[in-house]
């Protein structure tokens, strides 16, 4: 039983961070029709959002202490960081909580380049064949991900939770079930986190007239035009709260997977294959998708399901994914027209 | 005046005997006419040495570390700088003027970790750049595709980071070298020191990473294991770069096991060492026992990738910059002073390698490559920082001590990560080479 309930934690956490970077992506095709290759670079963006702050909060000043040497013989240097100096506790306490703490600096840097990214170089693509779309924003993020690798290296950048979520939680004794289901306090914060986000992009879009009027441009651009309403700047802005969804997804994110350049391309195809699940451009076929792709992957990695069928957690989301678009072509929740020209 | 007449039977004769007579010497010095076709040969006053580096992929780190240790060593071949571990190489041959007086050019090509680029990279240098001889690399798969080429083209492949028993095992090449040690070696060396600190009743899980090296990994890590008394509960293969191990460290909690063995390496090596600490897995108790992680294969890169999780871990090195040897101590400086921070086990290799080629053209008198590898098989040696080493004859295997390390509880900086728990002396490490098989082939020399 307890194996059970923690796959089902197990997918639950994972469908978290597929739905969340999966919103983003379908949210860019629902409204601007463009396929986003490069959603992936900017969930690995945010994480580097997380990595910088980190750095930013580790400055320090260095003095040269001539009376020791390192192993190589050049005089060694001794570091004290700003933050705690200046700061003292409260520096510690910043320190410790970098991780959260950098979504103040990852709102603003993926707002500014997710149009910046619209402005600059997507827009002149609205009107291409999808092909064209991928091969372009495939290219950008690779020219990202090169960036990237330049300034922080290759090598994984651990980001460590605050101390407070850093250990386990012991769900089975909290619901009364005995110590052996356990699970880290992060995870279950970034299924949390998740749950809020999107919640939060569904108020945004339903119960807003911002959103109501990005929901009718979804469904007809032209009309909304007509009524002399500027619908290419709402798309542009949607295309930036995208961003910063996927940024935001990736700052959470670091603590489980030390970032590094090429983490985005390790989400992206997933999620690609969770909004063609969901249905191309359905925000609830997306999240419904990551969640039940997510449970389906964490079951299928039970060592008593590997013995029955071998290698069924390397296939399973990609046979789940052909049933259902033979069954539902659609996907899930597919609107009817679309990539259907 | 009276002429001889000749009959056409003495003529056929006299014409056989004289044609032999006039071939004959060609059979004594057919060996130098073959000198003059080993692939590459040097012709003007430099010798070109290439290096095939993943600079690009997860190893890239790793890759520029190598390359950082192959300059080094070009800059020292040269006479340039101090001459790192020329000095303290026994018996060494090297003079710090080039290689059997010609300078040391290089060419590098960045491999990707992937075995297609790393062939078409070395096939580049060999063809294109005129390399003698390639070095680096930091998978088993890359070096065992890379050695095969290199067999076929008739060039000596010195490889750089390369752990799996394949590589000297079913794999090996006439024409392919490794002074890096082994995953039966790490199996060897981590078992009694593992079994002492942990107990010998204990159950262990291997998460694996699915190739080469992961297979070769936990075979000899089961055999080590199973061998002093522990039972293996599962043995489970992972894809090789996985992000999320999560669904498969869930099932270990479960599992009765009271030991995980992470038989991976670089960002898996990251990621499923960081996850499982998160999943608490250090700080459970099964069977009355603490739950303990084993990760066979250490390296320091990946250690400063996974921060924290790495501290108190067990695993295996081939060298540690804080190794207390003349040797070391020589190389860390140099290494140091041209580029502000320690060497990692994967530049020490590579490093060392390049030494040894050198060394060997420089004994053999000759850049003809049968003749190097010959200089090279059997070879016994000592001051390259792993004390007495012998490049073993029937496998081309570095036969050395190793090191068993563990994650450092209180580290002084990023480049003090582990500490040496035991140097496993080269006794220990000896194996039979029959016991993984495979042919080393011909040396015949090729012409390319």
């Amino acid at each position: 039983m307890d194996a059970i309930l923690l796959q089902i934690l197990n997918g639950l956490d994972k469908g978290g961070a597929y739905a969340l970077i999966a919103l983003g992506l379908t949210l860019v095709f629902g409204t601007l029709g463009v396929v986003n290759f490069a959603h992936g670079a900017l969930f690995m963006l945010g994480a580097f959002c997380a990595v910088t702050f980190n750095k930013l909060l580790n400055l320090e000043s260095v003095v040269i202490d001539p009376t020791q040497t390192t192993a190589w013989g050049s005089p060694l240097e001794v570091r004290t960081p700003y933050v705690e100096a200046l700061l003292g506790d409260f520096g510690n306490y910043l320190h410790d909580y970098s991780v959260p703490a950098s979504i103040v600096l990852a709102i603003p840097v993926m707002l500014i380049f997710g149009i910046a990214m619209e402005r600059g170089l997507i827009r002149y693509f609205y009107k291409r064949p999808h092909a064209e779309q991928i091969l372009v924003t495939f290219g950008l993020a690779i020219v990202i991900q090169e960036v990237i690798k330049h300034f922080f290296g290759a090598n994984p950048i651990p980001q460590p939770a605050p101390s407070a979520f850093g250990g386990t939680a012991y769900v089975g004794q909290i619901l009364g079930m005995g110590q052996t289901l356990a699970y880290p306090w992060w995870r279950i914060i970034y299924l949390l986190f998740s749950l809020g986000v999107i919640g939060a992009v569904f108020v945004f879009l339903q119960f807003t007239t911002y959103g109501m009027v990005v929901r009718a441009g979804m469904h007809d651009r032209q009309t909304v035009g007509f009524l002399g309403i500027n619908i290419e700047r709402r798309f542009t802005v949607v295309f930036g709260i995208a961003a910063v969804v996927a940024g935001l997804a990736g700052v959470m994110y670091t603590p489980i997977l030390p970032p590094d350049y090429h983490m985005g391309m390790e989400f992206l195809v997933l999620s690609f294959v969770v909004v063609v699940v969901g249905g191309m451009g359905s925000l609830g076929g997306a999240v419904a998708a990551g969640f039940l792709l997510g449970i389906l992957q964490s079951f299928a990695s039970m060592n008593e399901v590997k013995a029955i069928i071998p290698g069924i957690d390397q296939i399973i989301i990609y046979l789940v994914a052909v049933v259902i678009l033979l069954t539902l072509p659609r996907g899930l929740m597919g609107r009817r027209g679309v990539m259907e020209d | 005046m009276s002429f001889k007449v000749i009959d056409r039977r003495v003529f056929l004769r006299n014409t056989a005997i004289l044609g032999a007579g006039l071939a004959a010497p060609m059979h004594f010095v057919r060996g130098a006419y073959a000198e003059d076709v080993s692939c590459n040969m040097p012709k003007g006053d430099t010798v070109t040495f290439g290096w095939s580096v993943p600079l690009t992929g997860p190893y890239a780190d790793e890759g520029a570390d190598e390359l950082k240790a192959f300059q080094l060593a070009v800059k020292h071949l040269n006479g340039e700088g101090d001459g790192g571990m020329i000095p303290t190489m026994k018996p060494g041959a090297l003079k710090g003027n080039g290689v059997l007086g010609k300078k040391v050019a290089q060419v590098h090509g960045d491999s990707q970790t992937k075995t297609d680029a790393a062939r078409d990279n070395s096939k580049r240098m060999i063809e294109r750049d005129g390399a003698i001889m390639i070095s680096g690399g930091s998978s088993s798969a890359e070096a065992v595709a890379v050695q095969s080429l290199c067999q076929d083209m008739g060039v000596i492949h010195m490889s750089g980071l390369t752990h799996s028993n394949d590589t000297t095992g079913k794999d090996k090449k006439r024409y392919g070298f490794r002074h890096f040690f082994n995953a039966y070696q790490s199996g060897v060396a981590l078992g009694p020191v593992i079994g002492e600190a942990y107990g010998k009743d204990r159950k262990a899980y291997h998460l694996t990473a699915d190739y080469t090296w992961g297979w070769t990994q936990e075979e000899s890590m089961k055999a080590a294991t199973e061998a002093m008394g522990w039972q293996t509960v599962a043995a489970v293969r992972t894809p090789l770069g996985s992000a999320d191990f999560s669904q498969y460290i869930t099932p270990v909690l479960n599992s009765g096991a009271d030991v995980l063995i992470l038989n991976h390496y670089g960002k898996d090596m990251v990621n499923s060492l960081t996850q499982s600490v998160q999943f608490g897995l250090r700080d459970k108790e099964v069977n009355g026992k603490k739950f303990e992680i084993v990760v066979p294969l250490f390296s320091e890169l990946m250690a400063q990738g996974a921060g924290d999780a790495v501290k108190g871990i067990y695993g295996t090195s081939n060298w540690d910059w804080k190794l207390d040897d003349e040797a070391t101590k020589a190389f860390t400086k140099s290494f140091g002073q041209e580029y502000g921070a320690p060497p990692s086990q994967a530049a020490h290799t590579c490093y060392v390698q390049a030494l040894l080629y050198a060394d060997a053209c420089e004994r053999a008198g000759t850049f003809f490559a049968p003749a190097v590898i010959k200089a090279l098989e059997g070879f016994e040696f000592d001051g390259l920082g792993n004390g007495s080493t012998l490049y073993r004859a029937e496998d081309h295997q570095c036969m050395k001590s190793c090191l068993v390390v563990r994650g450092k509880e209180t580290p002084k900086d990023k480049y003090d990560l582990m500490e040496i728990v035991k140097v496993v002396p080269r006794e220990v490490t000896t194996y039979d080479p029959s016991i993984f098989g495979g042919e080393l082939g011909p040396s015949d020399a090729k012409q390319c």
